[in-house]
């Protein structure tokens, strides 16, 4: 007898559309849809996809709770033996709903397993919680990602133990392992020492976690004299995207001028974002960029000025390092204009 | 300099690590409703930026949801 499986996917992979349909309610379909139907023949009758979940982005992001329940029930309603969501690749919002499928299935005690690229936003949120193996950051990876999942699916269902992340190929989820070594802890621990002050390769055994944090810095103590920026990673752009900024993977910012500018219009502003629909952000850019109510409270007094230049990138798949590198550029370069507070805005 | 996050996924932002953090409408407008009449849906935007202004007022200690 196959091992039942769920798949969970998202309206792009399920054939029900775009971006447009990000909206899209959950529906569940008997049988492979899409990627399950390659799944299932990597299976090889060992497994079998029992049911598909097909969910739009927005939705499970958005109604997150909802979202949990469903996948609970369609799982104890089809008797499933475990999950199995995507691959997501760099997909940010799909990674986000993955993750959370895998792992609802894994806290009922079901093995599961997703798949995306390791910068997905969905890995840090979820490889506590779920199996997570690392994919391409676009589905011309699907192939290798289809075979690895079904490899990894059917090791878990066999009830095999599961080893390290490194001889495994998942992505480490931070759960620390008790072992029994032949040598014990201070031996072991003079050794990598001895490794490390010859400048050679050595493993702890014992990482520590990377927390990237800021410490919060003071409160506003003068709104009313406070000169305020607007910074955004949702790419609104002067009208042609003079920068050329990406729709994704974007390798620059850009810098805008907004003196003398009341609102954003269609006219003078787009988006350049991909992944999202731009339908509103194209239709009144100030939906992503608060232009029209920051000026307002600056003629109010409420606010001391505006700063009078924006910066902006699209933050659609790119890369933590470079993200890193340009926040870093324009939090400096806002300091040194005398800015005294900065508004980030996020699609 | 104080910096807020209007975020329409509040647990990226949390990830990410911001420190003041915004929930705003959704991923297409955040700061916007394409549902509402012109007026109402500038007093949301209008709302979501004096929350934001507050957030910056406030001092925090740690990683805080307004």
């Amino acid at each position: 007898m196959a091992f039942r499986i769920i798949h969970y996917i998202n309206q792009f992979f399920g054939g029900i559309g775009g971006e447009e349909l990000a909206d899209h309610q959950p529906e569940t379909r008997e049988g492979a849809v899409g990627p399950g139907l390659a799944l299932n023949r990597a299976f090889n009758g060992e497994a079998e996809i029992v049911a598909t979940i097909i969910c739009g982005d927005n939705y499970c992001v958005g109604h997150q709770e909802e979202a949990a329940k469903l996948i609970a029930s369609t799982v104890k309603r089809y008797n499933a033996e475990a999950l199995i969501a995507g691959p997501a690749f760099n997909a940010g919002r799909y990674g986000l709903a993955c993750g959370l499928a895998a792992s609802v299935a894994a806290s009922q005690g079901l093995p599961s397993l997703t798949a995306m690229y390791p910068e997905n936003p969905g890995v840090e949120i979820y490889k506590a919680g779920a199996y997570i193996l690392p994919t391409g950051d676009s589905a011309r990876g699907m192939g290798k990602a289809v075979a690895d999942m079904s490899v990894f699916l059917l090791k878990l269902l066999s009830g095999r133990k599961i080893g390290a992340p490194e001889t495994e190929g998942y992505i480490e989820r931070g759960v620390r392992v008790n072992a029994f070594y032949e040598e014990v802890g201070a031996e072991r621990a003079v050794r990598m020492l001895l490794k490390k002050i010859k400048g050679e390769e050595f493993r702890t055994e014992y990482k520590m976690p990377v927390f990237d944090r800021v410490r919060p810095r003071p409160g506003l103590k003068d709104l009313a004299r406070a000169t305020i920026a607007l910074v955004t990673s949702g790419g609104i752009v002067p009208k042609g995207n003079p920068d050329h900024i990406a729709a994704s993977s974007a390798r620059n910012y850009g810098a805008y001028n907004i003196d003398g500018l009341a609102d954003l219009t269609a006219e003078t502003h787009q988006t350049a974002h991909g992944g999202y629909d731009q339908t509103y952000a194209n239709e009144d850019p100030d939906r992503v960029l608060p232009v029209d109510a920051l000026r307002k409270m600056e003629k109010e007094g409420r606010i001391g000025k505006l700063f009078s230049t924006f910066y902006s990138t699209v933050g659609n798949g790119t890369a933590v390092a470079s993200a890193k590198k340009w926040g870093g550029e324009i939090g400096a370069k806002l300091k040194n204009e005398g800015v005294q507070a900065v508004i980030l805005t996020s699609t | 300099m104080p910096v807020v996050h209007m975020a329409s996924i509040v647990p990226i932002s949390k990830s990410v690590g911001a420190n003041r953090i915004i929930p705003t409408v959704a991923i297409p407008y955040p700061l916007g409703n394409p549902n509402l009449p012109p007026e109402e849906e500038a007093a949301v935007r209008r709302k979501l930026v004096e929350k934001a202004l507050g957030a910056l007022q406030t001092d925090v200690a740690e990683q805080t949801v307004f």
